[in-house]
């Protein structure tokens, strides 16, 4: 199994990582091996089997639901208290939409 | 004060007994106790943030209720180190990253919350993988941590920080998590009792995400009794997380002190084949010690373990690639700048993450990408299905299962970090146990010619820790010296 320059690239892309050329060729490299050794799993014939979606929940399906009572959330001071920037209350972005 | 010589050494009950015959108080014993962390951490590496303030206010506490006369808790004044993926109020939290180097979080982490409501006092936070992927602690933006126990050698990971301070003795117990062997893993590389309890069996809630299916939180300590009590503490149903148990926490304790005579014991055959000869020598030694305390030892198979390493990364970077998307520069301290939105997200996760996180958000995401979901994320999903399946039966025949931990004992700093696919191999016993979802569990019992610590795996059903707990402890009460 190889993946091209071209596949890292718009996977690198999907996950929003900006990857150096030299990243690009190592991680080439690395999903290629890792991807062939997942291969095996082919040689296990799954059509009947169904796929894990809970690993293990033994109580009734409404047993997580809680009486609806108000709490103090967080509040908006310790919320933005570790963004890079912050002002009026919000976090701050790039401008996203420019202004006609 | 000769108390701080003994530091470690220290027990939950020799604290205890110390703190109520007046022999030392607990203020005395967190400063003695950080002071001693803070001197040797050089050596290992192993903490990464001291927290003087909050252990000093959490033993003033304990002093207060036992000269009140007070009920102390379960961990009165028991100095606690906790890994640094589990948050911790107003106290940093990096999870081992360069994103989160500066993070400071807004709330405990219900395990610390319990933890403190039982009286521990929290001195640190210990060294780990960057967001814990990793076997060896060398995948910290920190630097590695150092093996107590031979400083040329990893402690394991992905939580060496948190076994190599109960090794060194710079703490009595910590907290670890645990994915894919990262608890059990270190614990047998630094020869001490590391804890992965039943999924679901003590809340997420805190325990920054990694693969949120196979996340767990457990405890690391230097007797099979201290890490019972401390799981104890923790464990148990929070609304927080709506995938913890509601199942009874039982009394570990009163339950570990039976015999084990008539138990019986599964080797599953695949965890055999393939061993390094020394290290299997040693685990066949355990075997034929559990045999004379009366167990009955039979062989059993878990024919789909082959397929474990495959099966773990397929879902553990799938769900760490979608975990991992809200480090992106906006709520999270560290922001590398960009012309457009879409730059800046780049740009900070370009910087702020390190190769094997990439390496993994990476795989994840071509994993869970058009066209390939059913190929990869479904079929690893069904592949895991077998893998439980396999557990299921087998404890149908015994009671639980002996293995080794890790197919040898700890490697050289540097040896394995230019293959991933070599390092991932030192999980392959491991796996299997956050796969299931089973309680699993690592004891020390014995070394390698050159003295590195080798540990015994044992997995036992789900929520049945108090029968792991069983055979541990008297594997290690009938073994020690």
């Amino acid at each position: 199994m190889k993946l091209t320059d071209e596949e890292v690239r718009y996977v690198a892309d999907l996950a929003n990582l900006r990857l150096s050329d030299e990243e690009i060729v190592r991680m080439s490299h690395d999903l290629g091996h890792i991807l062939t050794h997942i291969e095996q799993l082919n040689e296990l014939d799954t059509a009947n089997v169904p796929p894990m979606a809970q690993v293990l929940f033994e109580a009734d399906e409404v047993a997580t639901l809680r009486e609806d009572i108000p709490r103090t959330p967080l509040s908006n001071q310790d919320a933005l208290a570790n963004a890079p920037a912050s002002g009026g209350g919000y976090f701050k972005v790039p401008k996203v939409i420019e202004r006609s | 004060m000769s108390f701080s010589d003994n530091i470690p050494s220290l027990t939950i009950q020799r604290v205890r007994e110390g703190l109520l015959n007046k022999h030392f108080s607990a203020l005395e014993l967190a400063k003695a106790s950080i002071t001693y962390a803070q001197a040797e951490n050089p050596k290992t590496n192993a903490y990464l943030t001291f927290s003087p303030e909050r252990a000093f206010a959490a033993a003033a506490r304990v002093d207060d209720s036992i000269a009140k006369g007070e009920y102390v808790g379960s961990l009165a004044g028991v100095p606690l180190a906790v890994k640094d993926v589990i948050v911790t109020k107003d106290l940093r939290t990096t999870c081992g990253s360069r994103i989160l180097e500066n993070y400071k979080p807004p709330y405990d982490a219900t395990a610390v919350y319990r933890l403190e409501q039982e009286g521990a006092v929290i001195i640190g936070k210990t060294n780990c993988d960057e967001f814990a992927m990793g076997s060896s602690n060398e995948n910290s933006a920190f630097g590695p941590v150092r093996n107590p126990r031979a400083l040329d050698r990893v402690p394991g990971g992905s939580s060496g920080g948190s076994a190599a301070v109960v090794a060194q003795g710079t703490a009595v117990v910590s907290l670890g998590s645990d994915t894919g062997g990262s608890i059990r893993q270190p614990a047998s590389f630094c020869g001490v009792v590391g804890v992965t309890p039943t999924y679901g069996r003590v809340s997420r809630y805190g325990l920054v995400a990694f693969a949120s299916s196979l996340d767990h939180i457990g405890p690391f300590a230097r007797s099979v009794e201290d890490a019972a009590t401390v799981l104890e503490a923790i464990a148990g149903r929070d609304d927080a997380d709506s995938t913890s148990a509601f199942a009874p926490v039982d009394d570990y304790h009163a339950l570990m002190h039976e015999p084990v005579r008539g138990m019986k014991l599964g080797l599953p055959k695949e965890y055999f084949e393939g061993l390094s000869s020394e290290t299997g020598q040693v685990i066949e030694a355990a075997i034929r010690h559990l045999e004379k305390l009366g167990c009955e030892i039979k062989e059993v198979s878990l024919p789909h373990t082959k397929y474990a390493l495959s099966c773990y990364y397929i879902i553990a970077p799938a769900e760490a690639s979608s975990n991992l998307a809200r480090y992106d520069g906006v709520r999270y301290t560290i922001r590398a700048d960009g012309e457009t939105l879409a730059d800046m997200y780049r740009n900070t996760r370009g910087c702020g993450f390190g190769p094997e996180v990439k390496r993994r958000i990476m795989l994840g995401t071509y994993a869970l990408s058009a066209g390939y979901y059913d190929a990869y994320y479904k079929k690893a999903q069904q592949v895991r299905t077998l893998i439980a399946q396999d557990f299921n039966e087998a404890f149908k025949q015994v009671d639980a299962l002996i293995t080794p931990v890790s197919p040898f004992p700890a490697f050289k700093i540097g040896e394995k970090i230019d293959d991933p696919l070599a390092m991932y191999l030192s999980d392959v016993y491991t796996l299997t146990g956050d796969l299931a979802g089973v309680p699993c569990m690592s004891v020390p019992c014995g070394q390698s010619s050159e003295g590195l610590p080798i540990g015994l795996q044992i997995f036992a059903k789900h929520f049945d820790e108090a029968t792991m707990f069983r055979v541990a402890y008297n594997y290690e009460r009938s073994t020690k010296q």
